[in-house]
């Protein structure tokens, strides 16, 4: 474990650093749009990921010359991963977009978007249920 | 052999069916909502629909006659560019999937009038036509990350379809919510997966990576692939630790949608799975990760029991069904874990038997919801007088559930089990047969609930009508026939399972 090879990887461990941020926000906080963050960073981890992936050593940006003109010394980057991550990167909005929608959907029908007062409404729900459908299965056992 | 397109021939519609296959419903979507008339909304999912049915169908015929087809996406040859590789083992899941999203259609005109508010319908069927493009374009690729996007095209909608059954129980949005939580955190695995696959071999077209890995073995970066791809398409199939949004997403979403999910949803999943185990991360590979033998036949039968036991207490049939599909779903990963060629052939016609299953018992459930207004067995009690069709297509497909002869979900059981004795494992075939009277005993349940109890005094319901009737009693006929009638669901399944086994481009 040299310094050469830390540094070497560096791309990897704040890769790993995000990821793990993310996922942690995603189960450690009770508020929705908390976790919709969370989920937003550990997605991003991945486009790092990808994109770090990507770069050669001396590359410049896969972009083409204004005149077509390629001229064969030059070393570009990898661009298939650039295009894999706006795929992902809409695919993230899509998702943050969509998971906001539900949150106000939910803030409209439970009067809070704290992960603790929606599970204790539910649990309310969930026993007047097994209280007048249980009695008619014959009670509890 | 397969049939190549080039860009210098001109092609027929029929050379352009693989992509014409996610296309048409893919197209349709936008367009109901474009159009905006609700009346029109219901007949061109349905048109749309029957259309990728009719395809999957050509699609099946074209492979079981001239093997694999290959299309090259936009004419641009593979690895660099995205290929369509349709092989048995594909046109088996399209058309279960095709079938499943075609048969719905009819019952959810009816179902979705009663549980969906009016000016939400044409974004319910466009939502619906968005899910099933998205889950057939994950079946028909053969390109890594176009499985992820085609994914998460279906995921979205189907966190949608489910909140759509807010009306009925609010509940629905916040069973939405961890859905999307969950589903999105199982996906981006998955395409973390992708990306170290992508490092390791340096190509993203499935048949490439497995010739990288045939030629050059797995090292640390494809054995992590693996561990990511698995986790992450495990979360997606409902494996047993990973299946906690399973429950209430098919308990709170609307009729239609439960029985469009629980027959498609986790199954393209599974062919995912077993796509990616056993084509590209090749069988070689997976032998030597004995692990899988510690980690997923362990996990499989720990869903069989306790599933099976929490399914038995349950008081809401929906969510009863739901967790008999996690289930289910164990003895699919029981017969992959198996790593023979019999135990894939078990997971596939299960996949196949257990789609058709379930979506007859959801569409039976959404039926007495439909009539009585609750799913839960104290309403419910004494429909089989009042709703004869109904409770007799209810324990058709309960039966067939169970496994008894005669239906389809004995001859997946009896592979399973032949798969398991072949490999000398008998306790596991044993475990098999246990779990089995689980299921005798929750289907008992609501044979007794629907038959041998009175129904409550101030309920006077009549059956529900033919638009329901007829999708609910073609299923509940179906898994009877694919009991006594073999032929397709064996046949097709033993060449899907050589075509998994031995890969792209050996065999058929």
């Amino acid at each position: 474990m040299s310094w050469d090879f830390i540094f070497g990887h560096l791309n990897y461990w704040l890769f790993t650093v995000l990821m793990m941020t993310g996922l942690y926000i995603v189960v450690a906080r009770g508020n929705l749009i908390k976790k919709i963050v969370g989920l937003n960073i550990f997605q991003t981890s991945v486009f790092m990921f990808y994109i770090s992936l990507g770069k050669v050593t001396g590359g410049t940006a896969p972009i083409y010359p204004v005149n077509g003109e390629i001229d064969p010394d030059v070393i570009y980057s990898n661009p298939l991963p650039h295009v894999l991550i706006l795929t992902a990167i809409v695919v993230g909005i899509a998702t943050t977009s969509l998971g906001l929608a539900l949150i106000v959907r939910i803030r409209e029908e439970y009067d809070t978007i704290e992960e603790i007062e929606i599970l204790d409404a539910e649990i309310k729900l969930t026993r007047a249920e097994n209280r007048e459908h249980g009695q008619s299965m014959g009670g509890p056992a | 052999m397969s049939v190549e397109t080039t860009s210098q021939v001109a092609m027929t519609l029929g050379d352009h069916l693989p992509v014409l296959q996610i296309l048409v419903p893919f197209m349709a979507a936008p367009l109901i909502v474009l159009i905006g008339a609700r009346r029109l909304a219901w007949p061109i999912a349905f048109a749309a629909s029957a259309v990728a049915f009719l395809i999957a169908i050509k699609l099946l015929l074209q492979v079981i006659d001239g093997g694999a087809i290959s299309y090259h996406l936009g004419g641009w040859a593979p690895p660099v560019g995205i290929e369509y590789r349709v092989d048995a083992a594909n046109a088996f899941v399209l058309l279960l999937v095709s079938a499943i999203g075609t048969i719905v259609l009819p019952y959810a005109l009816t179902s979705v009038k009663s549980e969906i508010p009016a000016r939400q319908h044409c974004l319910f069927y466009a939502m619906y036509l968005l899910s099933l493009s998205g889950l057939l374009g994950v079946v028909v690729t053969g390109d890594a990350f176009n499985v992820f996007v085609f994914l998460e095209i279906s995921s979205l909608s189907t966190y949608v379809l489910v909140s759509m059954g807010a009306k009925r129980d609010k509940r629905a949005l916040t069973a939405a919510y961890n859905y999307l939580i969950m589903g999105t955190i199982g996906a981006t695995f998955f395409v973390i997966g992708i990306g170290f696959l992508y490092a390791g071999t340096g190509t993203l077209n499935m048949a490439d990576i497995a010739h990288y890995i045939s030629a050059n073995g797995a090292d640390r970066t494809i054995q992590t692939a693996f561990a990511f791809v698995v986790v992450g398409i495990g979360l997606k199939v409902a494996v047993y630790p990973l299946h906690l949004w399973l429950p209430n997403a098919y308990t709170y979403a609307p009729s239609a949608v439960s029985a469009f999910l629980a027959a498609t949803a986790t199954k393209v999943a599974i062919y995912v799975l077993m796509r990616f185990m056993f084509t590209v991360f090749q069988p070689d590979f997976l032998f030597q990760t004995e692990a899988l033998k510690f980690l997923l036949i362990p996990l499989a039968v720990l869903a069989m029991f306790a599933a099976s036991l929490i399914a038995v207490f349950q008081n809401d049939l929906k969510r009863m069904l739901a967790y008999s599909s996690v289930a289910q779903i164990g003895y699919i990963l029981l017969g992959i874990g198996l790593l023979s060629q019999t135990g894939l052939t078990a997971a596939i016609i299960h996949l196949f038997n257990h789609g058709i299953t379930k979506a007859a018992l959801f569409m039976g459930a959404g039926a007495l919801v439909y009539r009585t207004g609750s799913s839960f067995y104290g309403p419910i009690q004494g429909m089989g007088q009042r709703m004869p069709f109904t409770s007799f297509a209810i324990v058709i497909a309960g039966i067939s559930l169970i496994g008894i002869p005669g239906t389809a979900g004995f001859i997946s059981k009896w592979v399973l089990v032949q798969g398991a004795l072949e490999k000398g494992w008998w306790p596991i075939a044993m475990l098999v047969v246990l779990s089995s009277l689980l299921a005798v005993i929750y289907v008992w349940r609501v044979i007794e609930t629907l038959y041998f109890k009175a129904p409550k005094s101030d309920v006077q319901v009549r059956d529900v009508s033919l638009t329901m009737l007829v999708p609910l009693w073609v299923l509940a006929l179906a898994t009877i026939w694919f009991g006594i009638d073999t032929e397709l669901t064996l046949s097709a399944a033993t060449r899907a399972a050589q075509g998994l086994f031995f890969g792209f481009g050996i065999g058929n």
